[in-house]
């Protein structure tokens, strides 16, 4: 009897234990599902979305069919015959109907200027036309249909997925022969907003870890009274609104402001300094706005460290200096290093305040974002902008995680 | 296309989400769009109020910076919560081309007869006629400047002065100043050698810049002294006079546009739309802006409703006419992006 039901007993027992497991499983996701759902909706899938916005090119596959389908046998070095000529004219009439010849119209000029008030043109003379030969009515419009550069371009514009906006957002273009050339110099301008962002970025941080590091070590080992007192002064303006921040900087900056009454008063200066709308301006405010996000993870981890360390360094015969540089400072990289990172990462996407006491030659990467989803509504070269910024951001992590190493990072 | 469908379907999806709520709540009511500051302020009091208390639908307002990019989305993914908006000449015109503005039947808003050459478009009717003019702090000057020339003038002039964050006015500005007959000066900036000339002009004063986007801002500027001239709309500086700020209008080179309302395309509200539309065309209604703001009436009857003292300070007012350079919506419409983005890219270089 004994001898059958041990295993038995044994057999139930475990699946008894994976049962109570399964449940257990099933719990914890269940409790992780919702943060999970979350993210996925509001972080993963608008970031799939932007990314595929960023090489998305449906205007003229779109509402050009007939000619794309024309122009797909065209040897694209001669002026294409009048059966394209007439798809075309079909195509701008269903479009003038749906009122889309804008948007093809809006697509074409990104590369050839002036083709939209160009093809608006057309699409209104296309609706009157109804005998041919098209061709010899479209030369006749207008000198940009007997171009075979502009047939390259609608080719090209064609496709549907297209490379056109990653490349303008490193200042690239396709050439005539397809080959990838810079764009002319009045049109250069991403590279230099790039490099200037990180520029920002970086001058930022390193000016919160100067101001910050002290800081933080005098928050930790000053007695918890005094301390407590300090905390609420860090404290304070991190739990003020962004915006309301951003303000104050304008008003204390500004040229009429207290800061430049101030040094003519003192007359340090003879006539008042530009600190408002400049990159001074910029960095001081976004310095002042970052300061607890490096000085917090700072202070926690120096928290922790005990006296006894450098106490006991000194006590074997070292300098103040030297025990503070190689007992004390290394232990406090881990927090170091997150408050830096942290600072770096949100600095890349700042907008509002170099938007507000910037120049405009202060603007970071954000604002063009942001001016080609508001104003230019070209949501493909906003979206290549961010997603080359995501890509720097991730590049930057791993050479950063490569450096300091990500799991040696502390956040408290 | 396929892709395209879903990436768009997705887009509505998560977009719906956020703005059921909104749109529930627009259904019992109107969406008005309009620029914000003394403008919709005037506006309130002369169109909003009047309107809700006569009607008894309530009047929900937005303020926006001019973007078309935020009805798109809304016409794009079929959650348009504006209803009505106020727009310029060649947003009007770009809407229209785009389909993102409601084609108007004016049979449902007023007598097209009636309304001022121009200011009745197939997707938008003009609601008044303002300026965009410079002003200047007259505690800056003992002699102020008095043409557009003056504002280009960093040495007769000096300190900095604030300009609108766009390419439309200042260019053709730049050219003028440049010596451009006022009636050639899109003959010169149609070609790129125009263009060109123009952006060389501009780069004199550059570096003196301040580069203001909201209309309240030039008068915030000039009152705080942070520029001592600044480009701005008439009836901004206006109200800012009003209010005992030293600052005085230069009627030089004004460019007189409309202020318009168009309706955003697939509004569930059209009905309501049209009906608020058609109020705000009416000449009793368009009378009561001018005491507020001095933006002139587009109803011809209105524009004899009109106090002759006020008419003066008006951009329609002969004399202030008589140094405007012809405006041309059009020009902008067309080329409005491509010297916008010319423009960005000079201004970050």
């Amino acid at each position: 009897m004994s001898v059958t039901t041990s295993p038995l007993l044994q057999g139930s027992l475990k699946a008894r234990l994976r049962r109570a497991e399964r449940v257990q499983r099933l719990r914890a996701i269940g409790l992780v599902a919702p943060l999970f759902i979350f993210i996925l909706i509001t972080f993963v899938v608008p970031i799939i979305i932007l990314m595929t916005r960023s090489v998305d090119n449906p205007e003229v596959a779109e509402n050009l069919p007939l000619t794309m389908a024309a122009l797909s046998d065209w040897d694209a070095t001669t002026l294409p015959d009048e059966a394209v000529f007439a798809a075309l004219v079909e195509d701008l009439k269903t479009a003038q109907a749906s009122r889309n010849t804008g948007l093809v119209g809006k697509r074409l000029n990104y590369e050839i200027s002036g083709a939209r008030s160009k093809l608006l043109q057309a699409g209104r003379a296309a609706e009157k036309m109804t005998a041919g030969p098209y061709k010899e009515q479209f030369l006749e419009l207008d000198d940009l249909w007997g171009k075979v550069e502009t047939w390259q371009v609608i080719q090209r514009a064609g496709e549907k997925i297209t490379s056109f906006y990653l490349l303008k957002s490193l200042d690239l273009q396709r050439g005539v022969d397809g080959a990838i050339v810079q764009v002319s110099p009045d049109q250069r301008l991403f590279v230099d907003v790039f490099i200037r962002t990180l520029g920002i970025s970086t001058m930022v941080t390193v000016a919160t870890l100067l101001l910050g590091f002290p800081l933080a070590y005098i928050l930790a080992t000053l007695p918890v009274r005094h301390s407590n007192l300090l905390m609420i002064f860090v404290l304070l303006p991190f739990w003020t609104s962004l915006l309301v921040r951003t303000t104050a900087w304008v008003v204390v900056l500004q040229t009429e402001g207290p800061i430049n009454d101030l040094l003519l008063w003192t007359g340090l200066t003879d006539e008042r300094l530009q600190l408002i709308f400049s990159r001074f301006g910029t960095i001081v405010a976004m310095t002042h706005i970052q300061l607890p996000f490096t000085l917090l993870p700072i202070y926690s981890v120096m928290k922790t460290i005990s006296p006894n360390y450098v106490r006991a360094a000194r006590s074997l015969g070292s300098g103040p200096f030297h025990a503070f540089w190689t007992i004390y400072f290394p232990q406090t990289m881990p927090g170091i290093a997150a408050g830096c990172l942290l600072t770096f990462i949100l600095c890349l996407g700042y907008y509002i305040t170099p938007a507000l006491v910037g120049g405009p030659t202060d603007q970071m990467i954000s604002y063009f974002v942001a001016l080609y989803t508001n104003r230019e509504l070209n949501w493909g070269q906003a979206s290549a902008l961010g997603g080359i910024l995501l890509l720097a951001t991730l590049v930057l992590y791993a050479v950063y995680n490569r450096l300091v190493g990500i799991d040696k990072m502390k956040l408290g | 296309m396929k892709q395209h469908l879903m990436t768009k379907g997705l887009v509505a999806a998560v977009v719906a989400a956020g703005v059921f709520a909104s749109v529930a709540y627009a259904a019992d009511g109107i969406t008005v769009v309009s620029w914000g500051g003394a403008y919709q302020e005037s506006q309130r009091k002369t169109i909003f109020e009047p309107y809700a208390a006569k009607t008894g639908v309530a009047v929900k307002e937005e303020e926006y910076t001019g973007e078309v990019a935020k009805i798109r989305a809304m016409v794009e993914s079929g959650t348009v919560s504006w209803d009505v908006i106020s727009v310029d000449t060649p947003t009007a015109l770009q809407g229209c081309d785009e389909g993102v503005l409601e084609v108007l039947d004016y049979s449902r808003i007023v007598d097209k007869a009636k309304i001022l050459p121009g200011a009745a478009l197939e997707c938008a009717i003009g609601s008044d006629v303002y300026a965009t003019v410079f002003a200047y702090n007259t505690t800056k000057f003992a002699e102020g400047p008095t043409t557009i020339a003056d504002f280009f003038d960093l040495e007769k002039f000096p300190g900095k002065r604030g300009m609108q964050k766009n390419p439309m006015n200042n260019l053709e500005w730049a050219l003028i100043a440049d010596g451009v007959e006022k009636d050639k000066v899109y003959e010169v900036l149609g070609t790129p050698e125009g263009v060109d000339r123009a952006f060389a002009k501009l780069d004199t004063i550059k570096s003196q810049v301040v580069w203001w986007e909201a209309g309240a801002q030039p008068p915030q500027l000039l009152a705080d002294g942070e520029v001592v001239m600044s480009t701005a709309w008439n009836g901004r500086i206006a109200n800012a006079i009003k209010e005992g700020a030293p600052l005085k209008i230069v009627w030089d080179a004004q460019a007189p546009d409309l202020d318009m309302w168009a309706i955003a395309k697939g509004t569930p509200n059209l009905d309501q739309a049209y009906d608020f539309l058609a109020y705000a065309s009416t000449p009793e209604v368009q009378k009561d802006l001018a005491p507020m703001i001095p933006y002139g009436p587009t109803h011809i009857d209105a524009v004899a409703l009109v106090e002759p003292e006020l008419a003066k300070t008006l951009p329609t007012h002969p004399d202030n006419l008589a140094l405007a350079y012809p405006f041309s919506a059009e020009f902008w419409g067309d080329n409005m992006e491509e010297l916008r983005g010319r423009l960005n890219t000079w201004l970050a270089q």
